[in-house]
Formats: structure tokens, sequence, C-alpha cells
């Protein structure tokens, strides 16, 4: 027998053949994200009079495939914000962690204090930056929706490089090229936003949602929709796009089998 | 002869169950000149009296600011107190620089404790030798923090560490219900009052020994606040006027003006 403790609890040579240890090196370059690989698409969210509504459909694609029907991309923070996840999953999940570590800790010990959506926001930017500059991005983009310190709706972004910027209305992904102008109709400045009720403003995200699963390959019908507002979160994960129409599919021109 | 034995290192029980390296500390406390801290339901204050070693030296710095929402006032070993307050001050911009956020007051006075705490448990290690009062006000009001070298934190509605502070506690205690509803300069008064009782026979409070620390919420609910403002030298000449002797009349008057 061999004693050696290398040997210890490995397949026998003389009875397996030597045993190939070559997955336990790590010869080469170490190597970080060059690019998402299971993604999630567009995040949408408007404020409006009372706070935020924040949606996000619930596939997480491989490629062009659409790998997980089921992949719950709104999540929520402390009972006062909503984290909207746009890109890589596995990286979500590791940031679902991070928060739910940072809740914790937060929670603990001290009574009355809590992260609000804007500290929120500061803190995962600073986090998405440090990443970056180690050249070991988290390849997302989010939107933190929620309250500020004031208690005014608060709506912000930041992604993969660490930059931040913030609207009335944001969209990431696709949305930022179809769903973000129908955002900005409703509610064109911080003025007109301040005024939408939540219905307009749930009714304006349900329509860009709907356009976006129209024209966007890798979306969804399936979504998640939260609403933040000073009484607290409303957060539906199963919601299913009413009323589609798909007439319009039959006038386009231009690509597809058809020639003209 | 009868040397004790249980005093040579901060991690041995004495038989009684005491560890005397602690209590040692908490002397130093008492050592160090007294300070008085107070709040009330909008302004937390803190008063000092300075020492000076000598005739022709400046005076002893004993109110330091943390940060725009707090300040600290201490008693016993000033190095000792530089190196807490300079590890609260980088604590307070880290939570200002991740999240954006004016750190909680009791986060911070927990993380000083427990740093004291962990002094008195390794060998080769000594506990700090000050005692701190934490003044400040965050997103629940203002509070005042008491830590000793123990490392025992605690919240008080008022109250007063250093060289015989205990006639200024008595002071604190039989005056207690007045705090809540003190305006700003109210609250001052009575910070240097109880100060004065705890003063030796043959001193006075001037304006060169004496130090006043204020902070508050604005009136009105209005988001910002009335940051940590050190007062010494002549800015402190209006309150100690109050408080000099044969000045209680207008002192009475001056407290009816709340500005």
């Amino acid at each position: 027998m061999n004693h050696l403790p290398q040997a210890w609890g490995r397949p026998r040579d003389d009875v397996y053949g030597p045993y190939d240890g070559s997955y336990l090196q790590n010869d080469g370059p170490n190597q970080h994200s060059q690019s998402p690989i299971v993604t999630g698409t567009s995040v949408l969210a408007l404020k409006f009079k009372d706070g935020v509504v924040i949606a996000a459909d619930n596939l997480a694609s491989y490629g062009s495939l659409a790998r997980f029907t089921d992949v719950k991309r709104l999540r929520k923070f402390a009972e006062t914000s909503v984290v909207g996840f746009g890109g890589d999953v596995s990286d979500m999940q590791y940031l679902d962690r991070l928060l739910n570590s940072l809740d914790i800790e937060e929670a603990y010990g001290s009574t009355g204090h809590t992260l609000n959506a804007q500290n929120l926001h500061t803190y995962l930017a600073k986090v998405l930056y440090k990443r970056r500059s180690n050249f070991n991005p988290l390849w997302n983009q989010l939107l933190v929706a929620g309250l500020d310190g004031e208690g005014k709706p608060f709506l912000a972004s930041a992604d993969l490089l660490g930059t931040t910027f913030s609207s009335p209305s944001l969209a990431t992904g696709f949305g930022a090229h179809l769903a973000q102008p129908l955002l900005r109709k409703v509610a064109p400045d911080e003025e007109t936003a301040s005024k939408l009720s939540l219905e307009q403003a749930v009714e304006a995200v349900k329509a860009s949602m709907k356009v976006l699963f129209y024209r966007d390959a890798r979306s969804i019908d399936k979504y998640s929709i939260a609403v933040v507002t000073k009484e607290g979160i409303d957060l539906k994960q199963d919601e299913k796009l009413e009323n589609q129409s798909w007439a319009f599919a039959e006038q386009i021109r231009g690509y597809g089998t058809q020639v003209n | 002869m009868f040397r004790n034995n249980y005093d040579n290192d901060s991690v041995t029980f004495s038989p009684q169950g005491r560890i005397f390296q602690v209590e040692y500390a908490s002397e130093a406390v008492k050592q160090g000149s007294v300070v008085v801290g107070l709040v009330s339901k909008t302004h937390a204050v803190l008063v000092a009296v300075k020492r000076n070693a000598e005739e022709l030296s400046s005076y002893q710095k004993k109110i330091i600011t943390i940060d725009e929402h707090l300040g600290l006032s201490l008693a016993g070993l000033a190095s000792d107190a530089r190196v807490l307050s300079n590890f609260m001050k980088q604590q307070s911009l880290s939570s200002r620089l991740i999240y954006g956020r004016a750190i909680p007051l009791s986060r911070l006075v927990d993380s000083i404790g427990d740093r004291a705490q962990t002094n008195t448990q390794h060998y080769g290690k000594r506990p700090y030798g000050v005692g701190l009062l934490v003044a400040g006000v965050d997103e629940l009001g203002p509070h005042l923090f008491e830590f000793q070298p123990s490392g025992m934190t605690q919240e008080m509605a008022a109250s007063a560490i250093g060289a015989r502070s205990q006639m200024a506690r008595t002071y604190l205690e039989r005056n207690l219900e007045k705090f809540a509803d003190c305006g700003r300069q109210e609250l001052v008064v009575h910070g240097l009052k109880a100060l004065k009782e705890s003063l030796a026979q043959d001193k006075e409070l001037t304006v060169e020994n004496c130090s006043v620390g204020v902070v508050g919420i604005r009136p009105d609910g209005a988001k910002t606040i009335e940051g940590f403002k050190l007062f010494d030298g002549q800015d402190v000449k209006q309150w100690v006027d109050l408080v000099a002797e044969g000045a209680e009349e207008t002192a009475e008057e001056g407290m009816e003006v709340d500005t």
C-alpha cells in the first residue's frame, strides 16, 4: 500500500492507471471575465408621485438560447429598496449574496438605522468600480429604486465600469433603445414624474415591457414588477404579459423568409 | 512583601474576580480634568475644563471634532484619545465614502467599544487610559454616549467624567428634567454650571480654560444639521459671562433668548 498522504483518497494507480491530476494544477494565466455568459436582458424603471416602479422579465439567456425561464432579476433590499439586474446572471447571484451579507451586517445590533436606496446605490457603484479596476468586472448594469434620505423617490443606474447616472426613467440593455423613449414620453423631466400617479406609471412600464417582448429576441412574456413607496415594497414575480397582439407582425417586410 | 500579584497584566483575574489593570485605567480617567456632556431634544453639548501644564504653556485640547455631525471630549491620557479619535475619523470618512451616509453614532461608539474591549483580553496589551463623551446627531436625532477604558459604552441623557466629576453629576441629576426641552444656549449654560460645580476651590471658569462643543438638528424638520462646532477662547465669552459669579440674574434673562 502507498502510505504517502498525497495518495490518500485517490484511485489506486495499480488498479486504475496513473491519476490524472492536471485539473488540480492552475497553469497558465489567471483568467478574468471577458464577456457575460448567461444573461438577463432589459430592466425598466420609472419614478412617479410617491415612489418608483421597476420591472424585468424572468428569462436568463445562454447566448440566443432561452436557457432559464424562471429567473427572478428584481431583488428587495431591507424592505426599503429594489435592485434590478441586467447582464450576467452569475455575477447577479454574487451581488445577491453580497447584498444579503450587507443586509445582515446593517441589521445587526444597532436600532433604527437602515441603508436607503441612495446609500445602496453608492455602495454598489463602489463595488462595481473596484472590480473593474482589478480588470475583473461584474458584468451587470443595475437599477436601484427606492427612496432617498429625504423620503423622495430615488432611481439611479450603476454599470460594470462603475459609471452612475440618474433620471426620472431608466432602462438597461435593449430597453435603453426601445423602452426609454416610451418612458420619456410619459415622464420627460423630474417635475412631470413627480405628478404621475401609480396607475399611470405601472401602465407605462407594462406597455414598455410588451413592446420589448415584441421586439427583443432575448426576452420572455413572464416578468417581475415592483412598486417601491414609503409604505413598503409590492413585488410581484410571476406576472404574464396580457393583451398581446401580433397583428403588426404581418406588416413587417424586409427580412425573414419572405423577400418583399 | 505583600505586593498585589494580580495586576501585572490585563488578562488575569484576581481571586475576588477583578481585573486590576482595567481598574487602574479607570483611575487614569479620574486624573483628567472634568468634561460634561448633555442632550436636549434638538442639541447635544460638550463642555470641558482645559488645564495648562505651566503658566507659560498652552492649554490642553479637550474636545475633538470627528466629522460634520459629531465630536468627542476626553478625560485621561490625551495620546490614547488621539488614537481612538483618529480611528473614529477614519470610520466616519469611510462611511461617507462607501455609502454616502453620515455614520450612525451608536455604530461608531460600538466600534471603539469593541476595540477597547479586545485590549483587555490579550496578553501584552493594555487598556486605553481614557474616557470619552461622544456627542452628535444622526437620523434618530441628537445623542450622547459615554465610553470607558473597560470597553463599556452607554447612551446617556447627561454625563460627566474626569477629576471630581461627581459634583457635576450631582448637578446634572438634580436638573435632569429640564434638559430635554432646553434650547441651544440654555443647554450650554446648564453644562457650564455643572462644570463649575466640579472646579477646585480657587479656580474659576474663564475664556482661557473653557471649551464648548455644540451640535444639533435644525428646527422645523429641515434635513440639514447644525454641524459640530468647537468654541474656544473669546468665542465662549458669551456663555462664560452668563455663569460668572454674580451674573445669575442676567443669566436667567439671557436664557429666555434662544437663538
